[in-house]
């Protein structure tokens, strides 16, 4: 057992590093600098990089446009990523929808819809959660019915996550009213551009225009574009949650945040010494820190564990839960650290007196933010049902 | 030993229940938060002239009920119940006390002026660099005649975009975080030189950063001793701290309510969600912490009056059991919520948002957690 990189891991960790400083955009760097929203070009931008590297789906099957990457190298590239604080790249088609594609989809599927999600010509969005099912995702009640060969789709989608950029989405559907909650669903592909489908905002706590409501009424869908078995849509579900929970714990941007707190606290001054000095403060930076390697080291234990290579197993859960937490703490000492400079709220708010500021930069997303990651332990399956998973998979409770 | 309110304490609580429950919805709160002033000047003039809540806590000689700190913290808890803006606690808590103490003719000048609602007084005591530390100011009023002359940059002023008066601390004197030399000054809000910067709060008030360029103003608006005035501003800051954890309880009972019909509504895997043990201890966990919040607020507003330091260890304690208290009862809330509970729409997040900045306002759980410990664990 060792945990040190070969020379080979290192010489590639110099070349990602490398690639970065050269290549990450410089406008891109500037909006996140300044805290500003990202468009939808700004998403982009770091995805096409990428993708005219061929670095774009570490994760997926070489055949289909992976880098071949050993887990190690995977972490790495995440590591490097993160560290150079790069924006995370949208999951829903490279994480999520893609790799279903690759697994359960046709030929006519995987030739049509993967090389448009490596090449970012699609934005995907994921038509799981309704108004009545959120952790009870099963009980999900928009429907399907076939009229030759197509499907009529009728319900209501909520919180879609960018839905307001989407080409596609890729949606659970009931097929047979009849059977058992999880066996009459199967998983659709479909264009958002139809007739009949209404996107509508919902505004969440820190101001921001992230998720939607997505209406569908009476929208065609050819059968063509049903991925795997008509009702066998759960089985790409629970393919896809648990692929959602990869890369959930968050360690290398969690690693990021940890020192965007301590450079904080250590601008902010308490008395005649900085934040970062203040022993209470000190404290919870440092259990954080100690949280996170936990987290990290429960992380490359399973990425290089037994199962390493076949997919995440329940033990993701625990990932989810322990990475979402932190994810949250680090928010918490943030708004903390800044102090009265918490409460301005500056969306649709002009700056631009710079003689009279309202506050250091680091402030102004503080509040929005913890607000915002309030929704880490409720989204991707909440932590009470991924504790109930580990109960009952790992525990066998 | 008795924790009964007097029949005035109970009447000024229903009136103001009753009046919040026909004014204060949270649509129409929403309403005014979003119009260009974000606020209904209406209500505050109603509160004073219609319901006389405002002289709840002055005494008779200026026209209030006689009540003191207990009407605070009664008028504190059913604001925060609606999430009301209203700036109760620096015109009425903190101006109000810190003239209440000084008396004389600067007292019978501006309270009746609070009374009647026509004053709304701001407070302008924190600065970028100070963080929690009442004597840590930059700020500075120097003599200049019969007056002074204030230069200096306050952060974060709540309800200085409504205000008539500003009341301000600086130093007459000492070094930057030197006990003496700490004066306290009311000011009229539009003096020439006071350059504010207005933007609105993450939890639906109006603040600004107010920068005195300097600033002349009048030999009597000096409140107390020159050079003399922490202690007054201690006093009126840990009135203040009890008052907003006040607010405080009617917050979190909110927040608990919601949360207790919400799951009973909610029905996930057939049943409701409440039925489920783990969130029921949840909600178990949250009521005490309710009931914690609001035995702590009453001790802490029973101890005011004794000596300094008696008075601050208990306001301490008061507030960091109700710092902690309250994001425990608000992050809760919203994770027992759901999604639902993270959109603009619903008014538990907002609740939510209002619970966050009561947890730093006046001072961190560590900052008081600090501050108990200094007072009753020397060495």
């Amino acid at each position: 057992m060792d945990m040190e990189f070969s020379p080979e891991d290192l010489a590639f960790q110099k070349e990602v590093r490398d690639f970065i400083a050269e290549n990450y955009p410089a406008e891109l760097r500037g909006k996140q600098d300044e805290g500003e929203e990202l468009s939808k070009e700004d998403f982009l931008a770091w995805h096409k990089v990428l993708y005219e590297k061929g670095w774009v789906a570490p994760a997926w099957p070489v055949e289909y446009g992976g880098t071949g990457w050993t887990p190690t190298q995977r972490f790495i590239f995440s590591e490097e990523t993160a560290r150079a604080d790069c924006i995370r790249l949208l999951p829903f088609g490279l994480s999520m929808v893609g790799p279903v594609i690759y697994t359960f989809g046709t030929p006519e599927q995987k030739a049509y819809f993967l090389p448009r999600i490596l090449s970012g010509e699609d934005w995907w969005c994921q038509g799981y959660s309704e108004p009545g099912a959120g952790s009870d995702l099963a009980s999900l009640r928009t429907t399907a019915v076939r009229d030759g060969d197509d499907y009529i789709v009728n319900g209501q989608k909520t919180w879609t996550t960018l839905a307001q950029h989407a080409d596609w989405g890729f949606f659970l559907v009931r097929t047979d009213k009849e059977a058992k909650a999880q066996e009459g669903i199967s998983f659709l592909l479909i264009d958002m551009k139809s007739p009949g489908i209404t996107v509508r905002p919902i505004i969440t706590l820190g101001g921001e225009h992230e998720v939607n409501e997505v209406w569908l009424e009476d929208v065609r869908v050819p059968v063509s574009q049903r991925v795997h078995e008509e009702n066998k849509g759960w089985t790409c579900a629970k393919f896809l949650l648990a692929h959602e929970r990869t890369g959930i714990a968050g360690v290398a941007a969690s690693k990021r945040g940890v020192e965007k707190v301590k450079a904080i606290a250590r601008t902010e001054v308490d008395g005649d010494k900085p934040l970062l000095a203040n022993p209470f403060f000190k404290r919870k930076v440092a259990e954080l820190e100690v949280d996170l390697t936990a987290l990290e080291f429960t992380e490359l234990r399973s990425l290089a564990g037994p199962n390493a290579g076949k997919g995440p197993g329940p033990e993701s859960s625990l990932l989810k839960i322990k990475g979402s937490e932190i994810q949250q703490r680090l928010t918490e000492l943030t708004l903390e650290a800044v102090g009265h400079y918490g409460a301005p709220y500056f969306r649709g708010f002009g700056e631009g007196d710079n003689e009279h500021p309202i506050g250091p930069d680091y402030a102004h997303r503080a509040a929005p933010t913890y607000f915002n990651v309030r929704k880490t332990t409720i989204y991707g399956g909440s932590n009470e049902i991924q504790r109930n998973i580990i109960a009952k998979m790992v525990l066998g409770l | 030993m008795d924790f009964t309110y007097t029949e005035t304490q109970d009447m000024v609580r229903d009136t103001l229940a009753r009046f919040l429950a026909d004014t204060y919805d949270f649509d129409t709160r929403q309403k005014f938060i979003d119009s260009e002033t974000g606020r209904d000047p209406a209500i505050w003039t109603a509160l004073a002239q219609e319901l006389g809540m405002l002289g709840a806590a002055f005494g008779e000689e200026h026209g209030g009920l006689g009540g003191g700190a207990l009407e605070n913290a009664i008028v504190m808890e059913e604001m925060g119940k609606v999430i009301a803006i209203e700036p109760y606690v620096p015109t009425v808590v903190i101006a109000g006390g810190a003239l209440k103490t000084v008396g004389g003719a600067q007292a019978d000048a501006m309270i009746p002026e609070i009374i009647m609602g026509n004053a709304i007084i701001a407070f302008a005591y924190a600065e970028p660099q100070g963080r929690y530390d009442l004597a840590n100011l930059r700020t500075t009023a120097k003599k200049d005649g019969s007056g002074y002359v204030l230069s200096g940059h306050k952060s974060v002023v709540y309800a200085a975009p409504w205000a008539t008066h500003l009341l301000v601390t600086a130093r007459t004197g000492g070094g930057q975080r030197e006990a003496e030399g700490v004066s306290l000054f009311l000011i009229d809000a539009n003096l020439p030189g006071i350059v504010r910067r207005d933007y609105p709060t993450v939890d639906g008030n109006r603040a600004s950063e107010i920068y005195f360029e300097n600033v002349a103003i009048p030999g009597d608006a000096l409140l107390g001793g020159e050079g003399a005035g922490l202690a007054l501003v201690e006093q009126i800051v840990d009135e203040a701290t009890v008052a907003t954890c006040a607010e405080a309880t009617g917050v979190m009972q909110k927040l608990h309510e919601g949360t207790l019909e919400y799951t009973q509504q909610r029905k996930q895997f057939g049943v409701p969600i409440a039925k489920f043990q783990v969130l029921q201890h949840r909600m178990v966990d949250m009521f005490m912490e309710v009931e914690q919040a609001r035995s702590m607020t009453i001790m802490g507003t029973l101890k005011l009056d004794l000596p300094a330091d008696e008075r601050k260890a208990a306001v301490s304690a008061c507030k960091a059991k109700v710092s902690r208290g309250a994001k425990f009862v608000g992050q809760n809330a919203i994770q027992t919520h759901g999604g639902i509970g993270i959109t603009q729409e619903l008014a538990i997040g907002h609740y939510f948002k209002r619970a966050t900045m009561i947890e730093g306002q006046f001072g961190s759980a560590d900052y008081h957690m600090d501050r108990f410990e200094r007072l009753t664990l020397a060495d």
